[in-house]
Parts: structure tokens; C-alpha cells; sequence
């Protein structure tokens, strides 16, 4: 095992964190900001409390989840579509480090960054409501989960793409309206029958319940189902990508 | 001397159906300088890529001080440096960080002495703490050498590291590998400049249409294949090349004030004292005369021309 190659690439990675740190911390401060000051003040004081949590603290496991997503899809996604778009791959490829090491180095750099965004949101949220934590080991463990799940698709999304356009699609088309979709701002029993059915096929759903019961002990499934939702995306993205690895696909001819 | 890698039937062909490599076998000596020559497309970059990692072969193995770079990679690669023909390079990394970056991929400790020192020989240490981006054509190409040297290689492949850049530059470049060669280092190198195998290699491999030609110690290379002529100047101007000197193909130039013979220094046949005592004998008054040896693009145009 290369070690020393994971830390170069974990760190390495990190760095273009540290480099622009204000864009990094800034941008999740003010938009979780935003949407306590919309949706917790102006909108949230309209809505009733929903199985006895106030909206402004209800909504705060789902915002967390639609920045953790987003950001972990594209710091992986952006990490390995770089080398490839810039052509600094060859160092890669041509260097004693197996495709899992490069995986490792990659991947960890993106879920440490959700982390610490995941953080930086929840000490936020600290600042407009007071957040206790029912599960707190629940609640890392799932976010720990869903950080790694969702690093590893962005990775599979830097691998598959060979433009920018490709590398924003998913990201814009797919991930953005499931989270909104997913009850990230409301219980999906505030929904019709019919929809609440719809909703049960979007997989965010199960992430944002689980880790809304972490916080609150109210969840829309099962946290067991959550649980294993996560589980069982992890494990589809891993087989993606050991399939990706064992072909060479679009990273060896 | 030892090989220390070595190719054995070798071929490859991409998905589109192109053929790039077509059965390549080759055993490049320890120390040595090879110099790959070939046209654009010949497959130069192919081969290389694969020795390397980066394209997987079709068929056939390659070793490098005997492990096959396929099951035992982490050895053969640890083992080579690259430098590639495109300027690929993080615009926004500085020269220091980008250098420690490759070492640590190829596993090495930390060794911030060597990597200074490195950059005191590539004449880049003053550049240390630069972006990238701020950096001259020549400066970047000089930081992709220190990036492949960052983990002391034995091996060093350079793919056309010449191409496109100025004649000093290049210079400068040949000047870097005799350095490396002296200490050691096995280079590899591609090029489509025949003057730079002609300048810095001691063997020449001629490669196109994926098939490897002929691999030739230069010397040798230029002795077997190599052309000579000989030009006499003549005092008065000739109508016709006398009778006497027709078994020797001599070709009289457009102004009838030359005489020239070609003939190829190893064969057997040619015998210049012959020839001079005939000329001697044909009362031709000679002004002056020189010999003409054919340069490595003078071979290299004749076998791509024969394949």
C-alpha cells in the first residue's frame, strides 16, 4: 500500500480547500443564512410546528443534507475531472499507486470537506435556533455515511465526464431536485397520498429521515431503512467504481 | 551491458481499430541513451505510455530490471520518470509544492535537500515559491523534469521534450541529459528532430506504422546505412564523364565543373584507390576535392521510404 501517495493526494487535495477558504466557508455560512432567515422567519412562522418541532429547527437536518450533497458530489467530481481535463492524470497513472489508493486520497479529501461544511452549516443553525441532538452518534454516523456515499458519486461523475457540461448536469438535474423533493423542508405526510408514494422512490428521502431522527426522534421511514438506503448507495457506488477501475474506463486506453 | 527494460512482442491496438504498436521487440541497455525517431503517429508515444503505465498493452510484456510492469507496476513504475510532451501542469501549484506532490505519489519520503538541489541543477531554484502559471514555455518544461526526477529514477522517458521550444532551449535540454546519463540515469527519448538523436544518443530506434524499424548504435547506425560522396572539383568543365569511369556511376553536375561518386563505406566493392588511379589516368585536372557524409535524416528518409 502507498501510503505516502494517499496522504499527497488527500492533502494535495485539501489544499485547494485551505486556498480558497473564504469561498469555501462563506458561501454555506450565508446561504444557510438565507434560508433560516426565508423559510425559519418570514415563511417558518406561518407553518405550524410539524410533530411538535418548530419549522425553523425541522429544517435544519435537510439543509445540511442539500449542502453535504451538493458539495460532496462536486469537490470529488471536480478533484479527478481536473487532472483529467488538464491532462496532470499521466502523473497518476504512470506512478506506483493503485487505482483504490487514488480512490482513498480523492474521496477522503471530499467527505472531509462536506464534513467540515456540514459543521460550519450546523454551527449556523446553532446562531437561529437551538439545535440539541437526540443521537449524536447517529447523527455522525449518518453524516459520516452520506459524506463518503456522495464523494463517491461525485467521483464516478469526474470519471464518466469529459466536459463541464457533463461534470454540472447530474448536479443540477438530478441531485438538486431529489433533495427538494426528498422532504428536506417538510414531512412528506404533509404531502398527497399519492405523491407521499412517489416521494418513497427518491433516495434522498431516506437520508434526510434518518438524520432528521438523529436530531428530532421524528423520521418519515424507518431509521433502519435509512440506515439502509445508505448502506446499500454506498455499496452501488463502490461496484461502480471497482467496474469503472477493472475496464480502464476513460482513464486507460 | 544489461538490459533494464525490456520488450517483447508488443503490439497494441486502441478501440477505434488502430493498430499503433505492431510486435515491438526491444531490450534498452542500463546508461544508455535511446533516441525513438519517428514520424508524427509512428507510435512513439504509445510505446512509451505503455512502458509506463498509462495505455495498457494488447499483447505481449515489458520488464524493467526484470519485473513485468503489469503484476509487479508498483516496482517498474517506482523505477521510471516521465516526462510528457504536453506542458500538463496545475497552473495554480507552485514549483516547490508541485514537485514534493510527485515525489510523495511515487511514494518516496520526504527529502526537501535532494529537491532543492534538483532544482539548483535545473536552474529553477530561484523559481521555488513561482505559480506555475507565471513560468516561461522552457521554465515549465524544466519543472516537468524535476516532477520525474523528483524520486530518483533509474529510468527517464522523455516524450519529444524539445518539441516546439527555441535552440537554445534545446540546447540547454541536451546539456540536462548528458548530465543525467552521467549519473547514471537510462534515457529514453522520442523525437521527430534527427539532429537531437544525431546530437545526444548513443543508440537510435527508427519507428513507423507502429513497427519498429532497425535499433542501431548511432555510430554504427550512420556507418552501415551511411551514404558518402565523394565531390572532385575539376580546373576546366567536362561535356561528358570519360568512358573510363563509366563502371563507377560517377554523375557529372548541370555546370560540368564537378564529378561526384556515391558509395556506401561498407561495402566491399567500393575501392577508392582504384577509382583515383582511373581518374588519374583520365588526364582530368582536379581543383579540389571533399567528401560528403549522409546525415541521420538522410537514413532515417530512406527506411521510412523502404517500408
Amino acid at each position: 500500500m502507498n501510503f505516502m501517495a494517499i496522504k499527497v493526494i488527500y492533502f494535495n487535495e485539501m489544499m485547494r480547500f485551505w486556498k480558497t477558504l473564504f469561498q469555501s466557508v462563506a458561501s454555506p455560512v450565508i446561504s444557510t443564512a438565507l434560508y433560516f432567515v426565508v423559510f425559519g422567519s418570514a415563511i417558518g412562522s406561518r407553518i405550524e410546528n410539524i410533530d411538535g418541532v418548530s419549522y425553523g429547527l425541522f429544517i435544519v437536518p435537510g439543509l445540511t443534507m442539500l449542502s453535504v450533497l451538493t458539495q460532496s458530489i462536486s469537490n470529488a467530481s471536480f478533484g479527478i475531472f481536473f487532472p483529467k481535463f488538464t491532462g496532470t492524470i499521466y502523473e497518476l497513472l504512470s506512478a506506483p499507486v493503485s487505482y483504490y489508493e487514488t480512490l482513498i486520497g480523492y474521496v477522503g479529501a471530499a467527505a472531509t470537506k462536506s464534513l467540515i461544511l456540514a459543521t460550519i452549516i450546523l454551527a449556523t443553525a446553532n446562531l437561529f435556533v437551538e439545535l440539541n441532538i437526540a443521537h449524536p452518534f447517529w447523527m455522525l454516523g449518518f453524516l459520516v455515511l452520506t459524506c463518503i456515499a456522495f464523494s463517491l458519486f461525485g467521483f464516478i461523475i469526474g470519471l464518466w465526464a469529459d466536459n463541464f457540461e457533463k461534470l454540472q448536469i447530474i448536479p443540477l438535474l438530478l441531485i438538486t431536485p431529489l433533495v427538494f423533493l426528498g422532504g428536506s423542508f417538510y414531512s412528506i405526510s404533509m404531502l398527497p397520498p399519492l405523491w407521499q408514494k412517489v416521494t418513497l422512490f427518491n433516495p434522498v428521502l431516506y437520508l434526510v429521515s434518518g438524520f432528521r431522527w438523529s436530531f428530532f426522534e421524528i423520521s418519515d421511514v424507518g431509521v433502519g431503512l435509512s440506515l439502509f438506503m445508505v448502506l446499500l448507495f454506498l455499496s452501488v457506488c463502490i461496484a461502480i467504481i471497482a467496474w469503472m477501475f477493472h475496464t480502464g474506463y476513460k482513464l486507460k486506453q | 551491458m544489461i538490459s533494464i527494460v525490456s520488450i517483447k512482442d508488443l503490439s497494441k491496438t486502441y478501440n477505434s481499430g488502430f493498430e499503433a504498436l505492431k510486435n515491438i521487440n526491444l531490450e534498452i541497455k542500463k546508461g544508455e541513451i535511446l533516441a525513438l525517431l519517428g514520424p508524427n503517429g509512428a507510435g512513439k508515444t504509445t510505446l512509451i505510455s505503455t512502458i509506463c503505465g498509462i495505455v495498457s498493452p494488447t499483447s505481449g510484456s515489458v520488464t524493467v530490471d526484470g519485473n513485468d510492469i503489469i503484476t509487479d507496476f508498483r516496482k517498474t513504475r517506482a523505477m521510471i520518470g516521465l516526462v510528457p510532451q504536453e506542458l500538463t501542469l496545475g497552473a495554480f501549484d507552485t514549483v516547490w509544492s508541485t514537485i514534493r506532490f510527485s515525489r510523495g505519489l511515487f511514494g518516496s519520503k520526504r527529502d526537501d535537500a535532494y529537491l532543492e538541489q534538483l532544482l539548483k541543477d535545473l536552474s529553477l531554484y530561484d523559481k521555488k515559491d513561482s505559480e506555475i502559471r507565471a513560468l516561461s514555455g522552457g521554465m515549465k518544461r524544466r519543472v516537468l523534469i524535476a516532477k520525474a526526477l523528483s524520486h530518483n529514477p533509474e529510468v527517464l522517458f522523455l516524450d519529444e521534450p524539445t518539441a516546439g521550444v527555441d535552440v537554445e532551449l534545446r540546447k540547454d535540454m541536451w546539456k540536462i541529459v548528458n548530465e543525467l546519463k552521467s549519473k547514471g540515469v537510462t534515457i529514453i527519448l522520442t523525437t521527430h528532430y534527427i539532429e537531437e538523436a544525431e546530437e545526444i544518443a548513443d543508440r537510435v530506434g527508427v519507428i513507423n506504422n507502429g513497427e519498429l524499424l532497425l535499433v542501431e548504435q548511432k555510430v554504427h547506425l550512420m556507418e552501415s546505412l551511411g551514404k558518402k560522396q565523394l565531390v572532385i572539383e575539376l580546373k576546366e568543365s567536362l561535356t561528358k564523364v570519360p568512358s573510363s569511369l563509366d563502371k563507377y556511376n560517377i554523375e557529372l553536375s548541370d555546370d560540368g565543373m564537378h564529378i561526384s561518386y556515391t558509395f556506401i563505406v561498407k561495402d566491399e566493392e567500393t575501392d577508392m584507390s582504384d577509382l583515383l588511379q582511373e581518374i588519374t589516368n583520365s588526364e582530368l585536372h582536379l581543383k579540389d576535392l571533399k567528401i560528403v557524409q549522409s546525415s541521420l535524416e538522410d537514413i532515417f528518409v530512406d527506411l521510412v521510404k523502404e517500408k
